[in-house]
């Protein structure tokens, strides 16, 4: 889940993390308001969950209230990749004197927490890590010794930090550290982290939550099918609030399967048999007839579907729970759709009986199941 | 070291009265595998399935010999439940439970590894030796007792395969499932060297699937000659979107690294046969062994 900059900040502000002053704003009246409050230059930032916003002209600076109120209402409004602009963020202006990239993710290879961090700040890292590797300073947290005060100095050190400066960051990066790991950041990361004439201030925020996690920020769960904005198609929001894991695609078959690397592989096989798919439902493990007869309907029902397939290995997914859904969710929806199911495993013998009863077509090869949907939606 | 299961493994279940966990022992017992007890907390004392269940795991060991534990807690309790069975000394430790968070994960994964146990998972369809034992919610019938080695990231397109291989006349040794998340315990170097000294397996079949570089380390490894049995592949996500999370939680395109081409080409690069369809990955077994 990715919090706005104003959310994030929200959170850097409680864990101690110097951030600029600021105020989240919704009409330009409010935006003058706040840079009168403020009382001197401000920058004023759109809100949106997608990334390249300075380039897309959704920063703007403002050093009195009339300039505020300005440069707000050129803002809002405005459309951003899609996505029009709601909220904006009004916060001090500072001066620089460099800026930092410092962040906190994931790394699945080494199974740790790794903090990056290079003093090429305000440009994109992925692109600074590929070039000059060299500029960024790595340095994984041993989950069991945690990320001590030493290897918090040894990183501002590397940067080039010395005396008070080394203490500073040293602070900034156990803080930052201690945020991502207590609000289970898949990413937390500060581009640009500014540094200023006597520290470091927080020009911007990121703040990714696991959401697998989300159980344990309740504050987030309410806020996380907005968070899915820019992200996601509508059909995918429409997909998500009904729990499904569904990515939507641009072919005319639908494509429903238990466990996401063999949908995937169905995917594959669908366009290896010179079909394309509609889209990616994983029905997930343990599937309910009542859950799969939610995912048949959504897939059914999207008008550039021209034939279903099932594909369902049964482990933990049952293919009697598998065929009732199935043959519900067509009586519901009373269409005449190709359906060409594919299933084998636990309880089989039971949901092809179901099948065959409801005049559906079963197959117990993937390929061949493949080609026939193919077929079925209009050739190749 | 890593450790898996044979006939004589001795498991207990971890949150055997839950759904999944009583339809899965009563499979798991069918299949042969010696499934001496469960644990659940509140629910000591009660039998499912003919097997007697404690509050812990430690009370369990003070009435039966258990080496292994398969994990069927729900996910906010799955780190306590699996870190039990890590202190208790049992090994491997197979955690099937979806959804945990990554930092539990990372925080099971590094302690497991202090105490030298085995962690199959989390998200994992899990372990087994075909023919023997299982401990996982895998199909039974698609296997058969033979060379072929599996790892896999994903549980069904696993079962898939190991049905073609069944079909072309092989069977499997030991199949392995390292499971779907971000952070697992396994990885496919440690299980490819594990394979390397079973005196059973013959080949191995290598399932992967978009996001991450696991693959690609894992061929690198190949290439170097840190395995020299036949390797064949599949990957799956060549119709994936970038940036879409396709089900696993692992399985996503960041950037320009974690494709299929990237994977399917590090792999051949290594000598392995890439199937371009799963029932390719047993037709290359056949041809290699």
């Amino acid at each position: 889940m990715k919090l706005l900059e104003y959310e994030a900040k929200e959170y850097f502000k409680k864990y101690g993390i110097p951030t600029p002053w600021g105020r989240m704003v919704t009409t330009s009246e409010a935006a003058a308001d706040a840079v009168k409050d403020l009382g001197r230059p401000a920058v004023i930032k759109v809100q949106l969950p997608v990334g390249g916003r300075g380039k897309a002209g959704g920063v703007k600076f403002a050093d009195t209230p009339a300039e505020a109120e300005l440069a707000a209402s050129q803002l809002l409004g405005m459309s951003i990749k899609g996505l029009t602009v709601e909220k904006l963020y009004v916060e001090e202006k500072i001066s620089i004197v460099n800026e930092v990239y410092l962040g906190v993710t994931v790394d699945r290879g080494n199974r740790c927490y790794v903090i990056l961090a290079s003093g090429e700040g305000g440009m994109d890292i992925e692109e600074v890590a590929a070039k000059t590797p060299e500029k960024i300073v790595r340095h994984r947290v041993d989950p069991v010794l945690g990320l001590r005060s030493y290897h918090c100095n040894l990183i501002a050190k590397r940067l080039g930090y010395g005396d008070r400066k080394m203490r500073a960051f040293a602070t900034f990066v156990s803080k930052l550290y201690t945020l991502a790991l207590e609000m289970d950041a898949e990413l937390t990361e500060i581009n640009p982290l500014a540094e200023v004439e006597d520290g470091f201030i927080a020009a911007d925020a990121r703040l990714n939550v696991d959401n697998n996690a989300l159980y344990r920020h309740k504050e987030l769960e309410e806020k996380l099918l907005h968070s899915y904005q820019g992200e996601l198609t509508e059909r995918e929001m429409e997909a998500r609030a009904m729990g499904l894991a569904y990515v939507e695609l641009e072919g005319n078959i639908g494509i429903i399967g238990n466990g996401a690397g063999l949908t995937m592989a169905t995917l594959d096989t669908v366009m290896l048999h010179g079909g394309k798919a509609a889209n990616f439902l994983d029905l997930g493990g343990g599937a309910t007839p009542e859950s799969i007869r939610r995912a048949v309907k959504f897939v059914l029902g999207d008008m550039r579907t021209r034939a279903l397939f099932v594909n369902v290995l049964g482990g933990i997914t049952r293919c009697d729970h598998t065929a009732e859904g199935i043959v519900a969710a067509r009586r519901e929806l009373g269409v005449s759709k190709p359906i060409v199911v594919r299933m084998m495993g636990t309880k089989e013998a039971e949901g092809k009986a179901i099948l065959r009863e409801a005049g559906i077509e079963t197959l117990d090869s993937m390929e061949e199941a493949a080609d026939i949907a193919v077929r079925l939606a209009g050739g190749a | 070291m890593v450790r898996f299961i044979d006939k004589d493994t001795r498991v207990i279940v971890q949150g055997l009265t839950g759904g999944q966990g009583q339809f899965h022992a009563r499979l798991m017992k069918e299949y042969g595998t010696k499934v001496e007890a469960g644990s659940v907390p509140g629910r000591g004392g009660q039998v499912f399935e003919g097997v007697p269940v404690y509050d812990t795991v430690t009370e369990a060991q003070d009435e039966h010999e258990i080496d292994a534990s398969i994990v069927f807690v729900p996910a906010p309790y799955a780190l306590d439940a699996a870190l039990e069975a890590v202190e208790a000394g049992l090994d491997p430790v197979v955690v099937i439970t979806e959804g945990i968070p990554v930092r539990d994960s990372i925080e099971l994964v590094a302690k497991a590894k202090l105490k030298g146990t085995t962690i199959v998972g989390p998200n994992t369809p899990g372990l087994i030796k075909a023919g023997e034992s299982k401990m996982g919610i895998m199909p039974a019938q698609v296997f058969r007792k033979g060379g072929v080695g599996v790892i896999s990231r994903s549980g069904t397109l696993f079962y898939e395969i190991a049905a073609h291989i069944t079909r072309v006349g092989l069977g499997q040794s030991t199949c392995v499932g390292l499971g779907g998340d971000p952070v697992v315990g396994l990885d496919y170097i440690e299980i490819l060297k594990w394979f390397e000294d079973d005196p059973e397996t013959e080949a191995v079949a290598l399932i992967g699937e978009i996001g991450g570089d696991a693959e690609e380390r894992a061929a690198r490894f190949i290439k170097e000659g840190g395995f020299t049995k036949p390797v064949a592949a599949y990957i799956a996500g060549r119709a994936a979107v970038p940036g879409k999370r396709m089900g696993h939680a692992g399985a996503i395109i960041q950037g320009s690294s974690g494709t299929a081409d990237s994977k399917m080409s590090a792999l051949r690069n290594a000598g392995v046969e890439v199937g371009e369809l799963p029932s390719q990955v047993a037709e290359a077994l056949r041809r290699l062994l």
